[in-house]
C-alpha cells in the first residue's frame, strides 16, 4: 500500500505519520531487513559472503539514498531544481575529513616521537602534523580553517553548520530576489562550480586537488579491522537514512507538505494566500543542505578519500537524474532511483558486467555506460514521467 | 460604514503604456461593489496594485482604520492584513484534495514552523465542512481539486477566499464559464459575503451585475469614468460611448 496524498483524512482527529503514510512503515521494514541481511552476510560480523569493499559500497549507497531523499524534497516537493546539493554533501565530508586526517596524523607523530630522549613540545607536534598534512601543497603553516581540526565535537558541529549556513546565505540571496526555475538551477550550479574550482587551488587550506585521504582510518579505533569498521559505518548510514526518511516523511506530510507542493505548482497564488514563500523555500533548502552534509560525513570515511572533483557540478546533475528515474514527489522513489542507478553504475563501470562483442567492435561498459544512462533518463522522462516509483501506483490500484 | 480601502491618484505605466491613470477609488466595509469596463481599462492591473503584485509609479493605497500604506507591504503581508483575491482563471492547487486546498487557506498562523507543527483541530475541520457546504462541495472534500468542473473550481477558489476570512475580497470575473444555475449560486455567495465585509467584483456580464444590486464603478483607460447605481451609470452618455455602445 502506498499513499501519495497523506492528509486525506475523513476524521479530524490527530493521527500518526505511519497511519497516514503506510509507505513509511514499508520502507522502514525493508531497510531493517536489508541491514540485518547485510550484517549476517558480511565479512566483519557474519558468514563472510559479502566482502568488506562490498559492504562499503552498500554503506555508501545508503548515504547516496539519503541525499537523494533530500533532493526529492527540495525538487520533487518544493519545485527547486537545485544543482548544488552535492556541494553540501562534499562540505560535510570535508568537515569530518579534517578531523579524521588531523587526529590520525597526530597519533602517528606522537608514536614516532615518543622514543626520543627529549619529549617533544606541543608546538613541535603541531608543526610536525602540519608538515605531514600540508607538505604536499608546499605549506608549513596550519590554515586558519583547521583551527578546530583536533576536536571531534567541533568538527561534527561543522558538518551541520557549514552546509547549513552556506545554504541559508545563498538561499536567502537567491530566493529574496525571486530567482526561480531554470535561472535558479543555473545559479546553484554556478555556486557548486565556484566552490569546486576554489577547492582545487593549493592555497585554500584543503590540500587542493589532493583532497583529504586516509579517511577510512578512524582515530581511536585504529586497531579495529576494516571489516568491522565498515559494518559500523554501514549501520550508521542505515540509521541516518532511516532517521532522515522519517524526518522528511513527517515534513512533507500534513500542511507543510501541502504548502511546499503548492509553491511548486503556483508560488504566486501561495503568496496571495498570505504565506511567505521565500521563508518556506529557505527552510526546505537549508534543512536538506544540513542532512546532505550529514550524509556526506558518513559517506567519505567509507570512500576513504575526498577531493574537489567530488563537488563538481556533474555529481549534482547525477543526483537529479537519480531522483527523476526513481520518481519525483515520493520519497521511496528517490531511494529506489539512487540505489538502482549508483549500484548499476559501479557494477557496470567496475568491470562487473561482461563486455559485449559485435564482430570487430567490443562494446565496453566503461565507455558506454553514460550513454546508456542518458538514454535511460530520456526514456523515463518521455514514457514514465512518474519514474520507477510510479510502478507502485499500478500495484496499489490493482488491489481490491 | 467606514472607508476600508482608499486608492488615490495612482498611476502605472508599462513600457510607455499607461495602464492606470490617476485612479482614485474607495470602498467601505461592509459594501458590495462591481467594477466594469472594456478590455484594457485597467481592472486587473488595479487588483494587482492593491494586492502588491504591481508597484505603481505614483499615488497611494491606504488600508483600514490605521491608514496602513499597502505599497510598503509584500503580497503575503497584504494577504495577512485581510485582502483576499480570486483570480480570473481559477487557480486552485489541482494536485491536492479539496480539503487540503481549504485547509491551506484557513485563517491560521502562516510561518513555516507553526505550519510544520499544525494539526487539524475539530474547529478547523468543522470550518472546512461549513465552507464546503456553502460552496456546494461537501461531498467532494477528498477528491483532487483538479478533478472538479470549471464552475466547481471557481467555487473552491471563492471558498478558499472565505476561509482566509478577509475584510476585503477582490473577485475577478467569478461567473466566467458558469451555467445560469451556477451563476445564481455565485451571486448569492457574494451577496452573503458582502453583508459582513467589503467585496469588489470585476465582471463583464451585465445581467450578473444587475443581480448583485450594488454600486457600480466604470473604469476606462485606467481611470474612473462613472460611479453610482447600475441604472445611473448605464444612462451616462460617456459610458454608453466607450462601453455599452460597442
Amino acid at each position: 500500500m502506498v499513499s501519495t496524498t497523506p492528509t486525506d483524512q475523513p476524521r479530524p482527529a490527530r493521527r500518526g505519520l505511519l497511519h497516514t503514510n503506510p509507505s513509511v512503515l514499508w520502507f522502514m521494514g525493508l531497510l531493517g531487513l536489508f541491514t540485518l541481511g547485510v550484517s549476517i552476510l558480511s565479512e566483519g560480523m557474519g558468514i563472510g559472503v559479502l566482502s568488506t569493499s562490498m559492504v562499503k559500497i552498500l554503506g555508501m549507497t545508503l548515504c547516496l539514498c539519503l541525499i537523494a531523499v533530500c533532493m526529492d524534497v527540495v525538487w520533487g516537493y518544493c519545485g527547486i531544481l537545485s544543482l548544488g546539493h552535492f556541494a553540501f554533501f562534499g562540505l560535510g565530508g570535508y568537515a569530518i575529513g579534517m578531523w579524521l586526517m588531523y587526529a590520525r596524523t597526530e597519533i602517528v607523530i606522537r608514536d614516532s616521537l615518543s622514543g626520543a630522549t627529549i619529549p617533544p613540545t606541543e608546538v613541535e607536534i603541531t608543526d610536525a602534523v602540519t608538515a605531514q598534512i600540508f607538505g604536499v601543497v608546499g605549506s608549513s603553516e596550519l590554515p586558519l580553517i583547521w583551527s578546530f581540526a583536533g576536536s571531534l565535537p567541533l568538527q561534527l558541529a561543522m558538518v551541520v553548520l557549514v552546509p547549513g549556513l552556506l545554504a541559508l546565505v545563498f538561499g536567502w540571496l537567491a530566493f529574496r530576489s525571486r530567482v526561480t526555475g531554470v535561472y535558479l538551477s543555473i545559479l546553484t550550479q554556478a555556486m557548486t562550480l565556484a566552490l569546486s574550482l576554489y577547492l582545487f587551488q593549493n592555497d585554500t587550506g584543503l590540500r587542493g586537488n589532493n583532497g583529504l585521504s586516509g579517511l577510512q582510518n578512524i582515530p581511536g579505533a585504529l586497531h579495529v579491522p576494516q571489516s568491522v569498521l565498515s559494518m559500523w559505518f554501514f549501520w550508521a548510514s542505515a540509521f541516518a537514512l532511516g532517521a532522515g526518511y522519517l524526518l522528511f516523511a513527517w515534513v512533507v506530510s500534513g500542511k507543510f507538505g501541502s504548502v511546499i507542493k503548492a509553491i511548486r505548482d503556483n508560488e504566486a497564488r501561495v503568496r496571495f494566500l498570505g504565506y511567505n514563500v521565500e521563508g518556506y523555500k529557505l527552510f526546505v533548502f537549508a534543512l536538506t543542505a544540513v542532512v546532505s552534509g550529514i550524509a556526506g560525513a558518513l559517506y567519505y570515511p567509507q570512500a576513504g578519500i575526498i577531493n574537489p572533483a567530488e563537488i563538481a557540478p556533474i555529481a549534482s546533475i547525477y543526483l537529479a537524474v537519480w531522483v527523476a528515474i526513481g520518481g519525483r514527489g515520493r520519497l521511496y522513489g528517490a531511494v529506489i532511483g539512487a540505489a538502482t542507478v549508483s549500484l548499476m553504475s559501479s557494477w557496470l563501470t567496475g568491470g562487473g558486467a561482461p563486455n559485449i562483442s559485435f564482430g570487430n567492435y567490443r562494446f565496453l561498459w566503461t565507455d558506454w555506460w553514460l550513454v546508456v544512462l542518458g538514454l535511460g533518463f530520456v526514456a523515463v522522462t518521455l514514457f514514465f514521467p512518474k519514474g520507477i516509483g510510479g510502478l507502485f501506483d499500478y500495484l496499489v490500484r490493482k488491489k481490491p | 460604514m467606514t472607508t476600508l480601502l482608499e486608492v488615490s491618484g495612482v498611476s502605472v505605466t508599462f513600457d510607455g503604456f499607461r495602464a492606470i491613470n490617476n485612479l482614485s477609488i474607495a470602498i467601505s466595509e461592509p459594501e458590495l461593489r462591481a467594477v466594469i469596463g472594456p478590455n484594457g481599462a485597467g481592472k486587473t492591473t488595479f487588483m494587482d496594485i492593491v494586492t502588491g503584485k504591481t508597484r505603481p509609479d505614483e499615488g497611494s493605497v491606504r488600508w483600514g482604520e490605521r491608514q496602513v500604506d499597502l505599497l510598503k507591504l509584500s503580497e503575503s503581508q497584504i494577504a495577512k492584513a485581510g485582502i483576499g483575491r480570486k483570480f480570473q482563471k481559477p487557480t486552485v492547487f489541482e494536485e491536492q484534495s479539496v480539503r487540503d486546498n481549504l485547509a491551506m487557506a484557513l485563517r491560521n498562523k502562516r510561518g513555516p514552523f507553526s505550519v510544520l507543527m499544525w494539526h487539524m483541530t475539530r474547529e478547523d475541520a468543522g470550518r472546512i465542512v461549513e465552507l464546503a457546504t456553502e460552496i456546494g462541495l461537501q461531498d467532494r472534500l477528498d477528491d483532487r481539486a483538479g478533478d472538479l468542473s470549471h464552475g466547481q473550481k471557481q467555487w473552491l477558489e471563492i471558498g478558499m477566499l472565505l476561509a482566509q476570512d478577509p475584510r476585503l475580497l477582490l473577485v475577478d470575473e467569478p461567473a466566467a464559464g458558469m451555467t445560469p444555475a451556477e451563476r445564481e449560486h455565485t451571486t448569492d455567495l457574494l451577496k452573503r459575503a458582502a453583508q459582513t465585509r467589503a467585496v469588489m467584483v470585476i465582471e463583464h456580464d451585465m445581467e450578473f451585475i444587475r443581480r448583485l444590486e450594488c454600486r457600480v464603478t466604470v473604469l476606462h483607460e485606467g481611470s474612473v469614468l462613472a460611479e453610482g447605481s447600475l441604472d445611473h451609470v448605464t444612462k451616462n452618455q460617456q459610458v454608453i460611448d466607450v462601453y455599452l455602445g460597442r
